[in-house]
């Protein structure tokens, strides 16, 4: 194993070879926001809110799947990123129905974590109001998809942690849905084993089990502060 | 197990067949939906009943080139000359016998001359229309396989990798990347286990090239991809094509048929120790799986989705292997290449894009159809000779290329010469060939709309800003078209072109926001003009 050295945010980093930009980032502490990333998971690129610049390289590249080079000077939080990020973040609370005020995972949401890092306060483009469908045929847990943002981290730690593989995305585009099984009520998928690792893995409270929930609320004072101004000048809440 | 001899000796069975008079009729998609079956039945029917069976005969031939004005049916005469005949209906076609015995025909005669032909220059298509593309014996008679044998016998691969890079083939599926690098890089990725792919998944609105090219002269495929797979060590190769293709697929099948019977495909090809087998994919349709990632995933058995390069199929595409992936009219140069040699190729086109480039023409123009033209041609020569132009008196706008992930070229820019890096600096790209003329009555707006729509109901859905996104812009543009929009609506628009096409995961969402970028480019006015003073406006949904 060979190591390599690069610069992040001005910090010079030595790390092995074969680490992402990501890994890179989190060892020197800059903090990029991400989505559909969860260690431990294969990775998938897929929410693009982790994107970085590198000198010398004119597009952004997401830090969760490039493998950081030697000598690369990678900038995690310019101006120009976090108006990208804000920008992205935005389209994911327009495209969905997130009405953190009666959420489950108000103040425990790593969207809305999102936001607060990104300066998103409020949301410049129309909300699509999908329709979409709610299933509470599970006896412990419950599917929101009104707050699903298609991380598939669910699909992955049912898949690769659990080897139950209930969870897929089925339709494409802005149809694209989570779906159970095939296309079938939680409840009836034999394949699921009730083991939780897709709520644990779930950012938003799209996946939650069924009762639990203001406690996890009162814990995060700063957060809650966030949201209650948030909700005052009507931001999330449409 | 055939050899060179066998070969020669086949393709010389073939011509001595031949009799003197040879009706070509195109039996390819386009004309096949204009009733060329029937034209070719009553053909047949009137060579018998002329019983002139002996010295004419009727062959079902691929694409002609000149669709708008099909069915075509050609008769190559004795004497060499050639009488084309266009729009030939099932009632005339017997007529077009008769000229042969000296009546005269009510079908309406064509020109080989036409402007529309002159211009072109034929390598990829220089069999299509010519020979019947189901008899693989039609395909030998013009010297096909050939330089698959002398590849085997006389080139060593890296030979092989070098001819190819030496004539500057480029892409032709969109981006233009050097060919003779991309079979370099896999052919010296290590591992045993290598693949090629053809991609045929042609998905851009108004493109037909690449289903010409497999209707018409599917063996040359299957020799470029053989060529390709002994250039980079591959024994396995997929021929991915759209399901709505099913005259492709069908001639596809037939040649890899045929070919597997003579031993051109299998094992010890040419009795040498080059194995290939090729196997068919049919894709669903979906525009994404043109892209090589979700194509290989799909290839796979798995959703069509994209997925981060690096790695790339040649370091790792199918089933983790080392993958050559190419379009089809890039292996359709290939035998060509090797035939006539890379500097007679160089020799074609400008100095960074190499010989010629097939077209759809399509649009509000007089004459559509298939051309294959140098690199370099003018825009201006493509739309108004070859063209003629736009029909009904109106004026020429621009032209799309590249569909929905390309851009368009305003008329006065028509000087330009097409080739890659001349398009790409008008914002545009070559695109896999569509060439869609808009004339002065189309709004370009409703341009971008159309395109976006098409990019939003396409997207995979993987990555938000090409999910999300395309949907805000095509709600944008919509707002605009109708006067709803205001100046801020418009920023919006511009904002999110950025976002998207610098953060999306895959070419789709990366070129979504092109067309919009382009109109707006060059036709800003018409937007403006349709926008709302901010005072009127109320703002919101
Ligand atoms: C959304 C999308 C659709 C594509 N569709 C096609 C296609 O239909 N045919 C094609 O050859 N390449 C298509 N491509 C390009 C391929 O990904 C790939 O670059 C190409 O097949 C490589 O072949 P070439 O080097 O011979 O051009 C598409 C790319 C994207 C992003
Ligand atoms: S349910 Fe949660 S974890 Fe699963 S795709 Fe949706 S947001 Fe991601
Ligand atoms: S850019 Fe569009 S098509 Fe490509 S991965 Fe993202 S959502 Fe899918
Ligand atoms: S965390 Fe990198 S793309 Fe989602």
């Amino acid at each position: 194993m060979s190591v390599i050295t690069l610069t992040i945010d001005g910090q010079a980093i030595a790390i092995e070879e074969g680490a992402t930009l990501l890994e890179a980032a989190q060892e020197v502490g800059a903090a990029i926001p991400t989505l559909c990333h969860l260690k431990g998971l294969s990775p998938v690129g897929a929410c693009r809110l982790c994107v970085v610049e590198v000198e010398g390289i004119p597009k952004l590249l997401p830090a969760c799947v490039t493998a950081a080079a030697e000598g690369m000077v990678v900038h995690t939080n310019t101006d120009n990123l976090q108006d990208y990020r804000r920008t992205i973040v935005e389209l994911f609370f327009a495209e969905g129905n997130h009405v953190c005020a009666v959420c489950v995972a108000n103040n425990n949401c790593e969207l809305q974590d999102a936001a607060i890092s990104t300066g998103m306060t409020h949301v410049t483009y129309p909300y699509q109001y999908p329709q979409r469908e709610v299933d509470v045929s599970h006896p412990q847990f419950g599917l929101d998809r009104n707050r699903c943002i298609l991380c598939t981290r669910c699909v992955r730690a049912c898949d690769e942690l659990e080897g139950a593989h209930v969870w897929d995305i089925a339709y494409r585009g802005e149809h694209a849905k989570l779906i159970a099984g095939l296309d079938q009520p939680w409840g009836t998928v034999d394949a699921c084993t009730s083991c939780g690792k897709c709520v644990d893995a779930c950012p938003t409270g799209a996946i939650f089990r069924r009762g639990a929930t203001v406690a996890e609320m009162e814990r995060d004072r700063a957060k809650l502060e966030f949201l209650a101004q948030a909700r005052e000048e009507q931001q999330w809440t449409r | 197990m055939i050899d060179l001899q066998q070969l020669q000796d086949i393709g010389q069975q073939e011509r001595d067949r031949r009799k003197p008079v040879r009706i070509r009729c195109c039996t390819a998609a386009g004309c096949q939906s204009s009733g060329a079956c029937s034209v070719k039945e009553q053909l047949d029917g009137a060579v018998a009943a002329a019983d002139l069976g002996d010295r004419v005969a009727v062959a079902g031939v691929g694409c002609m080139r000149f669709c708008g004005r099909g069915p075509l049916v050609a008769v190559d005469h004795e004497d060499g000359t050639s009488q084309l005949y266009e729009g030939v209906t099932p009632e005339n076609a017997a007529s077009i016998v008769g000229t042969l015995q000296g009546q005269p025909t009510t079908a309406t005669l064509g020109d080989w001359n036409h402007p529309f032909f002159a211009h072109q220059m034929p390598i990829v298509l220089e069999n299509s229309g010519n020979i019947d593309p189901e008899r693989i014996e039609e395909y030998i008679a013009v010297g096909g396989y050939q330089q698959l044998y002398r590849a085997l016998h006389d080139l060593s691969p890296e030979a092989v990798v070098k001819e190819i890079s030496a004539s500057g083939l480029r892409g032709r599926g969109g981006g233009g990347y050097p060919t003779g690098l991309k079979w370099a890089t896999v052919a010296k990725m290590p591992g045993d286990q290598k693949y090629v792919i053809c991609n045929a998944d042609e998905g851009d609105p108004g493109a037909f090239m690449d289903r010409s090219v497999l209707e018409s002269d599917p063996h040359r495929i299957l020799e470029g991809m053989a060529i390709a797979a002994y250039a980079i060590g591959a024994n396995h190769g997929y021929v991915y094509v759209r399901a709505e293709y099913p005259l492709a697929i069908a001639h596809l099948q037939t040649a890899i048929k045929q070919a597997k019977r003579l031993g051109i495909l299998g094992s010890q090809i040419f009795d040498t120790d080059f194995d290939f087998k090729v196997d068919i994919r049919v894709g669903a349709g979906a525009f994404v799986c043109g892209e090589e990632t979700a194509l290989i995933a799909s290839i796979e058995g798995k959703r069509g989705n994209p997925r981060p390069r690096p790695p790339y199929p040649a370091q790792s595409g199918l089933w983790q292997s080392p993958t050559l992936i190419n379009n089809v009219e890039t292996y359709a140069n290939v035998a060509a290449i090797l035939r006539r040699g890379s500097e007679w190729y160089a020799r074609i086109g400008t100095e960074k894009s190499k010989g010629t480039k097939v077209f759809a023409l399509t649009g509000k123009v007089e004459n559509t159809g298939l051309i294959e033209v140098p690199m370099g041609t003018t825009v201006r020569r493509i739309v108004e000779e070859m063209g003629g132009g736009v029909p009904g008196g109106r004026q020429v706008k621009a032209v799309q290329t590249g569909g929905p992930s390309g851009g368009c070229i305003p008329a006065h820019l028509f000087d330009t010469p097409v080739d890659y890096d001349s398009l790409l600096a008008l914002g545009t790209m070559m695109g896999s060939g569509g060439a869609i003329v808009i004339d002065d009555e189309t709004d370009m707006v409703d341009v971008a709309r159309f395109y976006m729509d098409f990019c939003r109901s396409e997207s995979c859905g993987k990555c938000v800003p090409c999910r999300a996104g395309t949907v805000q812009m095509y709600e944008l543009l919509d707002r605009i078209l109708e006067g709803r929009a205001t100046e801020r609506d418009l920023a919006s628009l511009e904002r999110l072109c950025v976002v998207v096409k610098d953060t999306s995961l895959c070419g789709l969402g990366m070129s979504a926001p092109n067309p919009v970028i382009s109109t707006l480019r060059y036709f800003r006015h018409e937007y403006e003009s349709r926008l709302r003073s901010p005072m009127a406006a109320g703002h919101g949904g």
